[in-house]
């Protein structure tokens, strides 16, 4: 049996899942707001003190944006599963792997991409400098693949359970704990000014282990959730 | 003698009925002995007075919690690995008493702190990374309750374990830098001044006690779950006449 050649099949699920995100931009749209709205809540919970605020900035900005990545989850497998896409992908010849990875790209370009392009904005509201401004940019944008791939396991385990959503919170956010330490830890470093060039390496090194290990976990998640 | 023949839950059954007594009898024993020599002979610190007195269950149940933790993630593996049935009920069974010991370390360790610390918890990487297990395992136990074909519970538990195993080192390591970065409370467990033996004695019998205790009571509840999951087998049915 000859489907498509394995990258081409890769190709294809990138651009079906970003053709389907871009039909229920929605749901998209509101990821990014919870996003921005959780970030907005802090200042006002804790008061307009901006040495404050500049102190928790990176945390704040990554624990929402943890939050951001663990609810778009839910769209990753949940609607395939439903209508019987995701088994049909299942029976073809082409690695699983590279079916979870595509679907993981595609959720990162819809999520966790346009979440790092806003947190400038946000670092902006906590007086953030440009200097740690470009720090928050540049980990968010290494951390949130892993975040994704990560993410990637939990949504095929939790698929089609009833109580899915605050089970998938439990299963991930304990896993995503290394990635919020060196991510906001980069950003920490710069303010203080000793530079986060080692927290971004470790980061770094998350997402080699995230792309080799996590969709090969999922898709034997997969697998057993829909056998 | 077929050994194997016991990796079958009918056969099993019997045997782990047989063996809990084994277990549960000396780990009682060690536990009177343990905190015997614990309260009465082990000297009083010179720093802590007899407050110390509670690493004779804080350190065993710390260790107890981390060692089940990898081994639930090997039995699950197993059964996930060899289809077969006993391992991953195994692994149900160690999860509740791993959760338990985790709990118990965590909750020794605040009432130990609050003497000696003057603080009932402080973001310490030891503290910080037992409470993460402790979320590792309320997750594990959390995804196999919510699903209810109890061999899809078996196989997804397994493959949570083992993303867990791999993540506990670098949860590990991230915590403890990250704890030195942030340079919180620095307060130190004991600046390791060398331990009087009667101590050292009274923490190892603990600690085998420990042990007894886990096989023991892992053993019973593996009992109930194969009675539970083997309901409609002849022997089940027998055994719960």
């Amino acid at each position: 049996m000859n489907g498509p050649p394995t990258l081409s099949m890769f190709r294809w699920i990138v651009v079906r899942d970003l053709t389907l995100a871009w039909k229920g931009r929605v749901d998209v749209l509101s990821t990014l707001f919870f996003f921005l709205i959780v970030v907005s809540l802090f200042p006002l919970g804790i008061g307009p003190e901006t040495q404050l605020l500049r102190l928790i900035a990176p945390g704040v900005v990554w624990v929402a944006a943890l939050l951001a990545s663990m609810l778009s989850l839910g769209r990753l497998f949940a609607n395939d599963y439903q209508d019987g896409t995701l088994e049909q992908m299942l029976l073809t010849p082409q690695p699983l792997y590279l079916v979870v990875l595509g679907k993981v790209v595609a959720l990162w370009l819809v999520s966790g991409l346009p979440l790092t392009l806003m947190s400038p904005l946000l670092g902006i509201q906590f007086g953030l400098s440009s200097n740690a401004l470009s720090v928050l940019v540049v980990s968010l944008l290494i951390g949130t693949p892993v975040l994704a791939l990560i993410g990637s396991i939990g949504a095929a385990l939790t698929l089609g359970l009833r109580g899915g959503g605050v089970l998938i919170s439990i299963l991930v956010l304990p896993l995503y704990i290394p990635v919020l330490i060196f991510g906001a830890g980069a950003v920490d470093a710069s303010i203080l000014g000793s530079g986060g060039q080692g927290s971004l390496s470790l980061l770094g090194a998350l997402l080699v282990l995230a792309l080799v290990f996590a969709p090969w976990a999922a898709s034997a998640a997969l697998r057993i959730s829909l056998e | 003698m077929n050994l194997y023949k016991y990796a079958s839950p009918a056969s099993f059954y019997p045997l782990a009925g047989r063996m809990i007594p084994w277990f549960a009898i000396p780990a009682a024993i060690l536990f009177v002995v343990g905190l015997y020599v614990g309260f009465f002979i082990a000297p009083t610190d010179f720093q802590q007075g007899d407050a110390y007195r509670i690493i004779f269950i804080h350190v065993p149940a710390a260790w107890m919690g981390m060692l089940l933790y990898v081994l639930m993630a090997v039995y699950a593996a197993i059964g996930w690995a060899f289809n077969a049935r006993l391992p991953s009920m195994m692994a149900s069974a160690l999860s509740i008493t791993g959760a338990m010991f985790t709990f118990l370390s965590l909750v020794t360790g605040s009432l130990w702190g609050k003497p000696t610390w003057g603080t009932w918890w402080v973001w310490d990487a030891r503290l910080t990374s037992t409470l993460i297990l402790l979320f590792l395992y309320i997750g594990f136990i959390s995804l196999q309750a919510s699903i209810d074909d109890p061999r899809r519970a078996d196989r997804a538990g397994a493959v949570l374990a083992i993303v867990g195993v791999i993540n506990v080192p670098i949860i590990y390591f991230s915590v403890q830098w990250w704890n030195t970065l942030h340079q919180g409370a620095t307060i130190r467990l004991l600046g390791k001044p060398t331990m009087a033996p009667p101590m050292l004695g009274a923490m190892l019998i603990m600690l085998a006690a420990c042990w007894l205790y886990s096989i023991a009571v892992v053993l019973a509840r593996l009992r109930c779950i194969i009675l539970e999951r083997e309901q409609n087998a002849a022997f089940a049915a027998e055994a719960s006449t």
